[in-house]
This record gives C-alpha cells, sequence and structure tokens, in this order.
C-alpha cells in the first residue's frame, strides 16, 4: 500500500531524514519509535505533502501512485490522513463546518456528490458517541480551547469520520488519560480492516498493548535503524534505546 | 514545487475573476464633462427638482470648491480630475421612469439577472424589496405597494425631492452637512440618485429593504444619496451592494448616507461593497470615499452598521454614529478585505452625547499581497455624557509578507465615568494552519476561505441571512490566489 525508498527530506536546508524505507501492506499496522528529534514527525509531513519539507531523494508510492507529484490535500483525497502531534486551532470556525467542509472536499476530488446534510449530522452523532466526546464540542471551535487530551480525541473523530485508507498517527496517545487511551485505541482498532493501514507513531508501550503492531521499527538519525515484531517495542520500554546503540541526547 | 507553480497561475487569474466586470451597451443620456454650475442646473433640471433643492446644491458647490482634498488618510492614489468625469449618466429609457417592471428596458433587466438580482418580485429576492440605481438614476423599486400599505415610502431620492418635500427638506444635510468634508460636499452638490426611507412611528418594516448599486458608464462618477428616517419606535433592516465593470481607469463614488433615528427607534444597516478593486498590477478599480453617518436622536435610539468591504482599489470609509438620545446604541461590525494593490481606510465615529450611551466596535481587516488595509476609529465622550461605554476589538489578519495592517484608535474622553475598552490584535494565516486544512482534504482556497471566514464569524452573524451567505462566498473570492 504505501512503498517508502531511500527517502531524504531537508527542512530550512537542514538534513532530517537521510535514506529511509518503509514499506506498509494492507491490512497491517506499524508502529515507528525512536528518540526525540529523530525525524518521525518529519517522516509524517513528508507523507502527507507538507510545504517546506523537500524530498530531496528517494520515493514514495501509494497504492501505486507517486504522490510525491500530488498536493497535501489531493493526498488526503487519495485517502491518507495525519493525526497531528500538535493539532492546530482554527478560531471562529466549528468543528462540524470544519468536517462538513474536509468530507466533502474529499468527495469532491474523488468525483462523488457532496453528502447531505441529515446523513452528515447523522455521522458525525455516532462517531462523537463512539469516540465518548461530547457533542457540544462540537460546535466549538476547531480545537481552540481544547485540552491537549481533547485535541487528540478530536483527530480520532477526524480520523472516524473520513474514513481514511491509511492513517499516521503521531503521538495520538500522548496527553491521554488513562481512560481516553482505551477510548482512542478502540478508535484506531475500528479502523483496522484488510484494505487498510495504520502507522503509529508513539514513545509508550502502553498504547501498543491496546493497539498491537504488527511491526515496530526504531527510527534513528533520519534512518530506520531496527526492525522487529511487537517483541521490540517491549525490549525497548525495558532496556531503552542504549541497547541499539543510540544515544538518546544525540538523535 | 508544483503549488507553489500553480498558485502563481491561480494570481495571474485573479485580476480577470471579477465576474461583474461586463459592461452594458445601452444608450445613455449624460451632462457634458466636468463641474461648473450648469452643470448642477441640468442634474437638477433632469430631476425635475424643486428650486430650495438646486439651491442647497449651488451652495453646496460653492464651499466645494474651495475645498481641499483630505490628506490625513492613509492612502496612496493619484487624485481624480474633477473636470474628467461625467456627473450624471442615465440610460435613455429612464428618461419617463418605467412605472412597472414590465416598462424597464430588458437590457436592463439581464444586466442585474446577471448580477444575481432578479427584479421579478417572486424571484430570487422574494420577501426583500429593491430600489436599483445604475449610474445616476434609479431604475426601479420593487414591491411599493405592499410597502405602502404600512406607510413606509420606499423610493428614489429624486422621488423623494418632488413628492416627499417636507421630510426632505427637514432632514437632508441634516446628519451630514453639505459642507461636512470634501467628498460630501461635493456628493451634496451633484449627487444624482439614491434611495429614501422613511418608516413611520410603531411601524417594523415587513422585510428587507435593499439597494443595489451599478456603476456602468467609463467615466462617470456615482454620487449616490441615501436619507433613512426612522420614526419613533420603528425597525428597519436596509441592505446595500455594488458592483461596477472592470475599467482600466479609475472611477469615482462618493456617496453620502443619512440615518436619523428618532425615540426607541432601530436601524440596522449593512453593506456588501463589491466595487471593481482593480486588476492584479493595481490597474482601475473604484474610488470609494464615502460619508455614512447616523444620528441617534431619540431615547433608547439604535444604529447598527454591518459593511463587508471586498471591492475598490481605495476605500475612505467611516460610517458613524452621534449617539445623542440618552440610552441611545451604536454598533459598527466591519470586514474589510484588500488584496493585490487594494488600499482601505476605514472605520468609525462613535460620538457620545447622551447619558447611558453605549457603542460595540468590532473591525476585521484582512490584507493579502501588497495591500494595506487601516482601521482608523473615533470614540470621543463628551462631557455631559454620563455612564457611557465603549468596547472596541481590532483584529487584522496579514496573509503574506508584503501587505500591511494598521490600526489607529483614538479616544477621547471628557466624562470620568465613560468606560472605554480597547483591544487590537494582529495576526497571520500560519502555515500550520493551512497544512491542517489541506491535510483534511480541503484545497489552498478553500482552506484561506474558511480560515478568513472564521476570523471574520462575529461580523458575519451579523448580515441578514439573505446576504451572509453571498458575502461568504466573497471573502473567499476576493483572497483567491493570495497564499504561495
Ligand atoms: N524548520 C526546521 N529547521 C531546522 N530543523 C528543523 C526544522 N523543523 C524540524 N527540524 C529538526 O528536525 C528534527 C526532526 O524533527 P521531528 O519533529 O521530525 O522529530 P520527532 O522524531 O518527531 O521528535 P519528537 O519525538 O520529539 O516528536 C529535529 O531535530 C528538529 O529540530
Ligand atoms: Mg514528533
Amino acid at each position: 500500500m504505501l512503498e517508502i525508498k531511500n527517502l531524504h527530506v531537508e527542512v530550512d536546508g537542514q538534513k532530517i531524514l537521510k535514506g529511509l524505507n518503509l514499506k506498509i501492506n494492507a491490512g497491517e499496522v506499524h508502529a515507528i519509535m525512536g528518540p526525540n528529534g529523530a525525524g518521525k514527525s518529519t517522516l509524517s509531513y513528508a507523507i502527507c505533502g507538507k510545504e517546506g519539507y523537500e524530498i530531496t531523494e528517494g520515493s514514495i508510492f501509494f497504492k501505486g501512485k507517486n504522490i510525491l507529484e500530488l498536493e497535501a490535500n489531493e493526498r488526503a483525497g487519495e485517502g491518507i490522513f495525519l493525526g497531528f502531534q500538535y493539532p492546530v486551532e482554527i478560531p471562529g470556525v466549528s468543528n462540524m463546518n470544519f468536517l462538513k467542509a474536509a468530507i466533502n472536499s474529499i468527495r469532491k476530488y474523488r468525483g462523488e456528490d457532496e453528502m447531505a446534510a441529515v446523513d452528515f449530522l447523522k455521522l458525525i452523532r455516532a462517531k462523537a458517541a463512539e469516540l465518548e466526546m461530547d457533542p457540544e464540542m462540537l460546535k466549538r471551535a476547531v480545537n481552540v480551547g481544547f485540552s491537549g487530551g481533547e485535541k487528540k480525541r478530536n483527530e480520532m473523530v477526524q480520523m472516524a469520520m473520513l474514513d481514511p485508507i491509511f492513517s499516521v498517527l503521531d503521538e495520538t496517545d500522548s496527553g491521554l488519560d488513562i481512560d481516553a487511551l482505551r477510548i482512542v485505541a478502540d478508535g484506531i482498532n475500528k479502523m483496522r480492516s484488510p484494505e487498510k493501514a495504520i502507522l503509529v507513531i508513539t514513545h509508550y508501550q502502553r498504547l501498543l498493548d491496546y493497539v498491537v503492531p504488527d511491526f515496530v521499527h526504531v527510527l534513528s538519525n533520519g534512518k530506520i535503524v531496527k526492525s522487529g515484531d511487537k517483541e521490540l517495542a517491549h525490549q525497548l520500554e525495558k532496556e531503552g534505546y542504549a541497547v541499539l546503540g543510540i544515544d538518546e541526547n544525540a538523535a | 514545487m508544483v503549488s507553489t507553480q500553480e498558485t502563481r497561475q491561480t494570481v495571474e487569474k485573479v485580476g480577470s475573476d471579477y465576474k461583474y466586470g461586463f459592461i452594458t451597451d445601452i444608450e445613455m443620456v449624460k451632462a457634458p464633462k466636468g463641474l461648473n454650475e450648469d452643470v448642477i442646473r441640468f442634474i437638477s433640471a433632469k430631476k425635475q427638482e424643486p428650486e430650495w433643492l438646486l439651491d442647497w446644491r449651488l451652495k453646496a458647490y460653492r464651499k466645494w470648491i474651495k475645498m481641499e482634498e483630505p490628506e490625513w488618510a492613509l492612502l496612496k492614489y493619484k487624485k481624480p480630475d474633477f473636470q474628467e468625469i461625467y456627473y450624471y449618466a442615465a440610460p435613455k429609457s429612464a428618461d419617463d421612469r418605467p412605472k412597472s417592471l414590465d416598462e424597464v428596458d430588458p437590457e436592463l433587466l439581464r444586466t442585474y439577472e446577471k448580477l444575481g438580482i432578479s427584479l421579478q418580485e417572486q424571484e430570487v429576492l422574494a420577501g426583500v424589496a429593491v430600489d436599483v440605481v445604475f449610474d445616476s438614476v434609479s431604475v426601479a423599486t420593487t414591491f411599493r405597494k405592499t410597502l405602502k400599505e404600512k406607510g413606509v415610502i420606499f423610493c428614489s431620492i429624486s422621488e423623494a425631492a418632488r413628492d416627499y418635500p417636507d421630510l426632505m427638506r427637514k432632514y437632508l444635510g441634516s446628519v451630514v452637512p453639505a459642507a461636512d468634508n470634501f467628498y460630501a460636499a461635493l456628493n451634496s452638490a451633484v449627487f444624482t440618485d439614491g434611495t429614501f426611507v422613511y418608516i413611520p412611528k410603531g411601524v417594523r418594516c415587513p422585510m428587507e429593504l435593499s439597494t443595489y448599486f451599478r456603476i456602468n458608464e467609463a467615466n462617470t462618477g456615482q454620487f449616490e444619496r441615501t436619507l433613512i428616517i426612522a420614526d419613533d419606535e420603528s425597525y428597519v433592516s436596509y441592505l446595500e451592494g455594488c458592483t461596477a465593470p472592470m475599467r482600466d481607469e479609475n472611477q469615482l463614488h462618493a456617496a453620502v448616507v443619512e440615518i436619523i433615528v428618532l425615540e426607541e427607534a432601530e436601524v440596522k444597516y449593512s453593506t456588501v461593497q463589491n466595487w471593481y478593486p482593480g486588476d492584479k498590477d493595481g490597474k482601475g478599480g473604484i474610488y470609494n470615499f464615502v460619508t455614512k453617518r447616523a444620528a441617534c436622536r431619540g431615547t433608547n435610539s439604535k444604529v447598527s452598521w454591518t459593511q463587508v468591504e471586498t471591492g475598490s482599489a481605495i476605500t475612505w470609509k467611516y460610517p458613524s454614529c452621534i449617539l445623542q438620545g440618552d440610552g441611545s446604541i451604536g454598533e459598527f461590525y466591519s470586514v474589510a478585505i484588500t488584496n493585490n494593490f487594494q488600499q482601505a481606510d476605514t472605520g468609525t465615529k462613535m460620538i457620545h452625547i447622551g447619558k447611558n450611551t453605549s457603542s460595540t466596535i468590532i473591525s476585521k481587516g484582512i490584507s493579502a499581497g501588497k495591500a494595506q488595509n487601516t482601521y482608523r476609529g473615533l470614540v470621543r465622550v463628551l462631557p455631559n455624557a454620563e455612564n457611557t461605554r465603549n468596547f472596541t476589538q481590532c483584529d487584522s489578519l496579514l496573509i503574506g509578507d508584503e501587505c500591511g495592517a494598521h490600526t489607529v484608535p483614538y479616544i477621547e474622553t471628557k466624562n470620568p465615568t465613560a468606560q472605554v475598552e480597547h483591544e487590537a490584535t494582529t495576526s497571520k494565516i500560519s502555515e500550520e494552519q493551512l497544512f491542517y486544512c489541506l491535510q483534511r482534504g480541503l484545497d489552498v482556497e478553500e482552506s484561506v476561505s474558511l480560515i478568513v471566514n472564521g476570523f471574520c464569524k462575529e461580523v458575519m452573524q451579523q448580515l441578514p441571512m439573505e446576504f451572509a451567505v453571498e458575502a461568504q462566498k466573497l471573502l473567499g473570492i476576493s483572497l483567491e490566489g493570495s497564499v504561495g
């Protein structure tokens, strides 16, 4: 589904990713771990096409398409979703209106009709309920004044609404209380299906207890330095990155 | 990157994207070019005006020739050559003003259809009475009968001068005196048409009233004059819309709007100003020099200005409230968007004279391209105005690095009990906000439009439903291509 080869990414002239390879098949859940500043968020931005993240070498194919040729919104239209590490506030725009605009833009990209207002309302109420989000939050401006945990949960509501084929979830577990972590993990597990794939970026084993990954990778200094199965995460939890010869302070 | 290139193409397209830029080919009657007393006599005669009004015009003209064009605004432009302008242009067929829509020149009706305004009463704007001003004359006013039953007068100001001389003599120039300022004096001398509204005592106007202004002729100035009188305990909501063709030379629009609000009455005045802004290189566009003022003369009278200013090359406009009656309320909600080389210097004046008067100012300025956007506002509290309150909030949003936003608040309080609050912010559309929207599937234009509409929400909420949707779209269109 997603194939990244020899990816080099520069930001403001600084080399961040230095030859990263990653292959994710439909039906799989991959986890990426790695010290702060290793380039995990950079990878997610490169996949999603953020302006300023210059691909100097390498390729990213999604379902056989070279997505480096597509704009960020077109990649979203293809079914790629990013759960942001730091969700952004948009004052004056309600969650509802934001999602309605998003859904209809994606539908337009796919040549589909707009979603009927009634269907939209039904859907959003159902998804908010699944993720145990207070429906009142849907009327509030996107992420404005939301607590850290509320923002992360809001990302999950958006994911559930947009129903992406491939999701990158960047530290969606950070800042969540124990109950919220379980709810969010359930939400992620609902997205698991033979046609879909998920890449979770996390620092903690506790999310991976709920969302059990098929593969775990360690990203350090712009490269994937080790890959394994879920046991790798357990090992890292116990022994830290030092066991891989990685100095935690020098990403 | 792909996006930068595409955005550049969009930017280049913008200049030609003004969808109201067409010209209607229609036979016109014009006054000779330039301005002198004979031209004023010509206009007055064309309109079959009473003697007093001609005198009033001439007096204004004699004052105007001694006045200087103001220079204090943060605007740079080539001053108009007042002798190169036509001061009167009217469709020939309007010489005998049509009595019903059937008699209106079909070419004109088509023009308004193109602008999205159907004059056929049962159509799109059903429930809104419309007065249409084409260059110098009012060409059609709808729903007159329904309004008449309630005693509401809604007609062109030329008709009012003939048919309602008492009201006209009493109120014309009573809020904006003939020589108030350079452009107001010019307008008083040569004003051609505009709308007259009178809402009788105790009447809640049964529908929105609206005037649609259109400049069509080349080298023609539009000098409209609007007079609204809300008698005791009455209410009216009035909307104003404007467009003009795309032309390479600048055209002058110098309007005066006067509103008189009596005891316990309320007037809500909304504008969506979309005059041609000029092309992407700053060529052409309307010079919009407007004096708008409301006098709250009774106890608890209330006036509320809402404006969405997206067009014009130059905007110079300060809708103001004179809060004379005790407990009267003035409100000003404004969105001003400038893109490319547009310049806007706009704001309000709140003059607190009566006791317990209060005012609210919410101003949202958005600049993109190489545009300059200035909020200029005055809050003045006079010595006898006990317990007055003002709240002012000015927010500026910048798109790109080449535009500017300026806030110039003047506060003068001569009464120690006054509570005056001022808040100002300047922000940018951040890369992060934009990417967040893009990642959710919105394209650049949709994203900017969404973010800007969010930024302007408090103002947009004030618009009547009929206008809000159109205005929302307009915000997006005005900013097309502004993000790279
Ligand atoms: N605009 C920039 N200019 C220079 N360096 C940058 C810029 N943006 C990011 N970086 C650097 O790129 C590196 C990778 O950042 P990234 O956000 O991808 O790390 P991360 O692995 O997600 O870290 P964390 O676990 O803390 O979220 C960091 O060292 C960061 O400082
Ligand atoms: Mg990160």
